[in-house]
């Protein structure tokens, strides 16, 4: 094993420990996701049939903002208490420990997004295969969605009150995964395919894997200048 | 001794054209920029007149939309150019961020209100012609979601570039989201397209690419000419002030 790799999984078994341990960080994105969908019917009306059509879009915007919200301290702390500038120091690939640092945050956060999603379905009178296309659509989806903003954390990292910039930068990047994702779980909705839209989902996903940390990593080191 | 020789070698591979290099230099930049503004602004400004006067009182009413069809003077060069600057806006970033040129950051930073108020044109006038012609002032439709979105863009790298207090780092921020953003860009443009196609096929409208008569071409292309100069010459009047204003400054160590 290169030390890099070594590097690599020393640094997410240390994250997820981290994370873990901070109950706050693990816990709050799932419940925002519940009471965010939640409202929507106290908003719009209990009639089955007009949640079944808006629960696609409602769970995949509900997840975006969980998302969103849980990536705002992902480099935070590490900014605050220098073990960032350890990181940029390290003779490793920073794209590499930057991934690392990224699949535990997703590990910890998107996941239990993905977990809770069919529940949420159910809530929404979304049909069957809608539930099944969920969890599946948001499995390719929220990965891609933790690496865009990601993007966004790093270059805001060193400002105090970067928690509505980020929006601003973020959400605009995140509309093409978005469409595709909330028409995945549209189309197996009304009983049809959607492996072209899974298709097109998982093409971002393989686009944002190499070339996101690249940004990431650029990011962070024009912000801890 | 041959390390160094390597990165020498490296180093040389990577260099810009040496006219670039001379254009870094504040002050030839002053005097060049000094002598082609008039270049820009004069012809600019002729050409505006001309197609203004062309396009609203000359070129032929259109035969199904009558007289409304004439903000298509103003709505075609703004919509073209909100595009152009942009890629215009992330190549400087682009070369300020790599070689550390901090004139090509400026420009690229002057690139964005100019671009912003460029997209912002280009949807209100498109909400004004939509309104008489489709009934409606806005339409999800792609073209005007993904201008929307490039709106957000450019908000986004200049609220970016203000939020840092050294000008230095947040031009190299933005940089990088210019750059990222470039990418994007044509995703989301044709997730767009795709979503639109596939939300309300019924009502595409049928504008994509209008057969228009040359009478009412050419004030068109005078209007987009007109539109590009003027845009230029701000930018590099907006570039030269900020190249001034930083040479007074007596505590600036450049």
């Amino acid at each position: 094993m290169s030390t890099s790799t070594q590097a690599f999984f020393g640094l997410l078994q240390r994250e997820l420990r981290l994370t873990i341990r901070r109950r706050n960080d693990w816990l709050n994105p799932p419940l925002f996701f519940i009471l965010v969908v939640s409202l929507f019917p106290l908003g719009i009306g209990p009639g089955p049939q007009t949640l079944a059509l808006i629960a696609p879009g409602v769970i995949w915007v509900a997840a975006l903002l969980a998302t969103l919200l849980s990536l705002e301290r992902l480099f935070r702390d590490d900014f605050d208490d220098g073990s960032l500038e350890q990181l940029l120091l390290s003779p490793h690939p920073l794209p590499l420990l930057v991934l690392a640092k990224l699949l535990a945050h997703w590990l910890v956060t998107g996941l239990p997004l993905v977990l809770i999603s069919p529940l949420l379905g159910v809530l929404l009178h979304l049909p069957l295969t809608g539930i099944l296309a969920l969890p599946v659509s948001l499995l390719v989806g929220t990965p891609a969605l933790t690496l865009i903003g990601a993007i966004g954390v790093a270059l805001t990292v060193s400002l105090r009150r970067g928690g509505i910039l980020l929006t601003l930068l973020v959400l605009p990047l995140y509309v093409p995964v978005l469409i595709f994702g909330t028409a995945a779980v549209a189309a197996a909705a009304q009983g049809l395919p959607n492996t072209g839209q899974l298709a097109l989902l998982a093409a971002l996903l393989v686009l944002t894997l190499p070339l996101a940390p690249l940004a990431i990593a650029a990011g962070l080191r024009v912000s801890s200048h | 001794m041959s390390q160094t020789a390597a990165s020498t070698r490296r180093r040389k591979r990577f260099k810009l054209p040496l006219w670039m290099y001379k254009l870094a230099s504040p002050a030839y930049f002053d005097r060049l920029v000094g002598r082609i503004i008039p270049w820009l602004l004069i012809p600019g400004l002729v050409l505006l007149g001309i197609g203004l006067v062309w396009g609203l009182a000359f070129a032929p009413a259109d035969y199904q939309q009558g007289d409304s069809f004439r903000i298509i003077y103003v709505h075609v060069p703004t919509a073209a150019l909100s595009m152009g600057i942009y890629m215009a806006m992330a190549i400087t970033a682009g070369i300020g961020l790599i070689w550390r040129i901090r004139l090509a950051a400026l420009v690229s930073r002057n690139c964005a209100p100019i671009g912003a108020a460029c997209t912002f044109l280009a949807l209100a006038t498109g909400a004004l012609w939509g309104k008489p012609m489709w009934g409606t002032w806005w339409v999800w439709d792609a073209r005007l979601t993904s201008e929307l979105i490039l709106l957000f863009l450019y908000l986004g790298y200049m609220a970016l570039h203000e939020a840092f207090e050294d000008p230095e780092i947040g031009s190299r921020a933005a940089a990088i989201l210019a750059l990222v953003g470039v990418i994007n860009i044509p995703i989301i443009h044709y997730s767009v397209e795709w979503w639109h196609t596939l939300h309300q096929g019924a009502t595409i409208f049928k504008l994509d690419k209008p057969s228009i008569a040359p009478s009412m071409l050419w004030p068109l292309l005078v209007m987009l000419l007109a539109f590009a100069l003027l845009s230029a010459a701000n930018v590099l009047m907006r570039t030269r002030n900020n190249v001034l204003e930083r040479r007074l400054q007596p505590d600036d160590d450049e």
